[in-house]
């Protein structure tokens, strides 16, 4: 498996993706700028990660134009065909955006910037990303957004549900799902979900951020462990 | 011929408009009665070459619904007249 991280104008958290890709995990990373047109040299087995930040200042809403950024159409193929595209934070926002996920990001509900630390229960084992996850554990991670607040209609989040695309909710220390756990306003607690396919993943939260144990924190390891050993990868030590 | 659209795209009615309840909740500051409701969207002019009035409508209409709304969170209309 290897991993393309695409870099739009404004993207921040693509050199910290490529650092635990590459650095941390060991494995093959390549930064892919936005304009290009095709992604050459990647088959359906490896991934495409949109990474966090703010594309083109966020101007006009949260992802909508890095939607239509030409490496975009590449990477809608690339969903198309099966192949892993992982968006995190404003990857996620760009990811609803082209329709690659149900749903929309909205702003949270207490109109704040939110950067800090939540925890997440895992809602379903059925996916790479999640499938050597502790549905029991409260996984620490942490979230920066203004714009986090998952919504989807009523038969959407109904079709989320039957389907068990609900990947991860916010959720206590203890783990509990409740409204005092939701930092955003978000449907159902959602803090990532994935497409009926269940290649196209896509979280608020930054597990990036949380794989070292020099950052006080590495369950967001755990997921990057998931991803690679559920494809059969070697996992580093 | 050119024309001018202007759009608004407003929150779904539906919706929490953080954005607007909170400017609602401080219109008491203003010591303004009779306030009930304040919701904010985007007002976007676009100027805009066509061949009429209807080819100006039909591209107006294109780049809201891929682009300028987001139909899931938001609504849009606009009015298109000869510049």
């Amino acid at each position: 498996m290897k991993f393309g991280v695409v870099v739009f104008p404004g993207s921040n958290c693509d050199d910290d993706m490529i650092h635990v890709l590459g650095t941390v995990m060991g494995q093959e990373v390549v930064k892919l700028w936005h304009k290009d047109t095709e992604l050459a040299g990647f088959d359906t087995s490896d991934c495409i990660v949109l990474p966090g930040g703010f594309s083109y200042g966020d101007y006009l809403r949260s992802g909508a134009l890095a939607r239509f950024s030409p490496i975009m159409n590449a990477v809608i193929d690339f969903a198309r065909s099966g192949g892993y595209v992982w968006g995190i934070c404003n990857g996620f926002q760009v990811l609803c955006e082209a329709h690659l996920l149900p749903g929309a990001l909205l702003r949270n509900d207490n109109q704040k910037f939110i950067c800090k630390n939540v925890y997440l229960r895992t809602a379903t084992r059925q996916s790479a990303l999640t499938a050597k996850l502790d549905p029991e554990q409260a996984l620490k991670i942490p979230i920066a957004h203004a714009e986090g607040r998952y919504y989807a209609d009523e038969r959407t989040l109904q079709q989320l549900q039957a389907n068990e695309q609900i990947l991860f909710q916010y959720c206590t220390a203890e783990g509990v799902i409740s409204a005092e756990a939701n930092p955003n306003g978000a449907s159902l607690n959602i803090a990532g979900i994935c497409n009926e396919g269940r290649n196209v993943f896509g979280m608020m939260p930054h597990p990036e951020r949380a794989s070292e144990a020099v950052l006080g924190n590495t369950d967001g390891r755990l997921l990057f462990e998931s991803l690679l050993a559920t494809v059969g990868q070697e996992v580093p030590s | 011929m050119k024309f001018i659209a202007e759009i608004d795209v407003m929150p779904h009615k539906e919706l929490l408009d953080p954005q607007g309840k909170t400017v609602a909740n401080n219109m008491k500051n203003l010591h303004l009665a009779g306030i009930e409701d304040v919701r904010i969207g985007k007002h976007i002019k676009m100027t805009l070459d066509a061949a009429s009035e209807a080819e100006a409508t039909e591209k107006v209409e294109t780049a809201c619904k891929k682009l300028l709304a987001n139909v899931i969170m938001e609504t849009y209309s606009f009015s298109v007249k000869q510049a």
